[in-house]
């Protein structure tokens, strides 16, 4: 698929042009693959089946683009080729025959049937790492051997995961259905949830460049993309997506020229996308008008005040504060009040954002950063060998390879 | 479609149900009594059932031979099933609204009647 073909050209212009189609190739696959697996889904009722139909699609198109070039109406093409393929595939089964005469040409009105899509993945009788696995693999298109070295894990766990899935939408009568007024609220925040495990993921363990990996920062951003499209009133949408551009945006200062992890505090904010963060910023204020606030939005929010500090120091403490407090009545979690904890040290000071952050210590010792931030606030304090020891206890409890190089470096 | 709906509960579930007094007792029967009443229709057979330790299993063994008769439930350790319900709903989110409706508490499996095609 996308990403893994390369042409060999001394003068490098067939690469080019070959890059050219990729990159429009793989535009038309993502934004056609959820639109047909959704309608497949439908008429076949059938996880399976639809997926194998749209792969196969997908598959022929790759091969025949980059020499008769991408069609006019590139949609319908697969639509086409993908009905043509669901009919020989299912041709000894007549229920499926009798239902695929009933799938049109290319229906405009498919929006729905995205949707659909997008909640019955990520539907809550199904285990929270099965609806990523089955959202990243119907509604993104992504193939089990992207999927599974997205996470790290081998081919034959997903494949597994992702027919124990099927498996029980169809066994355990989950209906293909998108959910009702009374239930949208909580069916809504589980597919949020999936959009914003699958950024962390990507976000998390994008360790220097490995252009053989899915970047699943992209999929993540375009899930809520087309989500802020098909729901554009559900304030806690838009609050995702201005969270994940507004991370995104200025991604290309994580990383130092070394591969290593550099604090926000150093990060060259030259580097950051001004035109992005001021575009997501905006979203935030258009959720907020919206007057349904939420934990996307007001983590948004909070993003927003770091990433539109021109410096370090002009970042607006007292608001990321007030931020935190909100946030902490939405999401009661420990975590959560450690964050607030480093707010509060930079409005009122270490000495009592430390009280806060030991009140923490028995939900939280098993927890890197919360010892990492104890040992940030020691250092602060002068209490140096205090502040080692809490490092070393970070050490222990990441096996993430920047962050672990970023406290080795501290110990040295 | 047809689903059973498992009553089960664990030692808390069922510490807290013996501390009800008479009157939480009571009303605790009633609530229930007005579920079964609410759902008629899409219910068929439901029993509660005699606590766990009045159970008798007759284990066969993987080798063969005889299969050999225990005292006691086959799930051992703290949870339990107290009584069961076979629904005809359209659907799983059908099933899971009754399931979340329950009066009584503890956990409620549900779990697809297999249908012979």
């Amino acid at each position: 698929m996308a990403g893994t073909r390369h042409r060999g050209d001394p003068t490098g212009h067939v690469d080019a042009v070959a890059a050219a189609t990729e990159t429009a190739v793989a535009a038309v696959f993502r934004a056609e693959t959820a639109r047909l697996t959704a309608a497949l889904v439908r008429v076949l009722g059938d996880f399976a089946v639809a997926e194998e139909v749209v792969q196969d699609a997908l598959l022929v198109a790759w091969e025949r683009w980059p020499v008769d070039g991408v069609p006019d109406n590139p949609a319908g093409w697969l639509w086409t080729v993908a009905r043509r393929r669901a009919v020989d595939l299912t041709r000894r089964n007549a229920r499926y025959t009798e239902k695929l005469a009933l799938l049109v040409a290319s229906p405009a009105d498919a929006d729905d049937d995205r949707l659909t899509l997008l909640f019955t993945c990520c539907h809550p009788a199904l285990a929270h790492e099965a609806q990523v696995a089955l959202t990243l693999r119907t509604v993104c298109g992504l193939t089990t051997a992207q999927i599974a070295s997205a996470f790290l894990v081998s081919e034959s766990a997903i494949v597994q995961r992702l027919t124990r899935a099927r498996r029980k939408i169809a066994t355990a009568g989950i209906p293909y259905r998108a959910p009702d007024v009374d239930h949208l609220a909580e069916r809504l925040a589980a597919v949020l949830s999936v959009v914003y495990l699958t950024f962390n993921e990507g976000y998390l363990t994008s360790v220097g460049d490995d252009p053989q990996r899915r970047d699943l920062t992209d999929d993540a951003e375009w899930l809520a993309a087309m989500l802020a499209d098909l729901m554009p009133t559900e304030p806690e949408v838009l609050g995702l997506l201005a969270l994940i551009r507004l991370h995104r945006a200025r991604v290309r200062s994580r990383f130092d020229a070394r591969g290593r992890l550099v604090l926000l505090a150093d990060q060259d904010r030259s580097q950051w996308d001004r035109p992005a963060i001021t575009a997501a910023a905006d979203l935030v204020v258009r959720a907020s008008r919206m007057r349904r606030p939420g934990p996307y939005q007001i983590q948004a929010a909070i993003v927003a005040c770091h990433a539109e500090a021109t410096t370090w120091a002009d970042t607006d403490w007292p608001q990321i504060l007030l931020l935190y407090d909100a946030l902490a009545t939405h999401l009661p979690t420990p975590v959560v009040r450690l964050h607030r904890a480093i707010a509060l040290a930079h409005v009122v000071g270490p000495a009592a954002a430390l009280t806060e952050v030991d009140g923490l210590a028995a939900a939280l010792h098993g927890f890197h950063l919360f010892h990492a931030t104890r040992a940030q606030l020691l250092r602060e304090l002068g209490r140096a060998a205090d502040a080692r020891r809490a490092d070393a206890d970070a050490l222990g409890l990441t096996g993430n390879p920047a962050e672990r190089a970023l406290l080795e470096q501290r110990l040295a | 479609m047809k689903f059973v709906l498992l009553f089960c509960g664990n030692d808390e579930d069922a510490a807290a149900f013996a501390a009800l007094s008479e009157a939480e007792l009571a009303e605790r029967y009633q609530e229930v009594g007005a579920w079964f009443a609410r759902h008629r229709a899409s219910i068929g057979g439901t029993n509660q059932l005699q606590a766990p330790d009045t159970a008798t299993c007759v284990r066969f063994g993987t080798v063969g031979g005889p299969a050999v008769v225990t005292d006691g439930p086959f799930m051992e350790g703290k949870e339990q099933i107290g009584g069961y319900a076979e629904i005809d709903v359209a659907d799983l989110d059908e099933a899971l609204e009754m399931a979340r409706t329950w009066p009584g508490r503890g956990t409620v499996e549900i779990r697809p009647v297999m249908s012979m095609r």
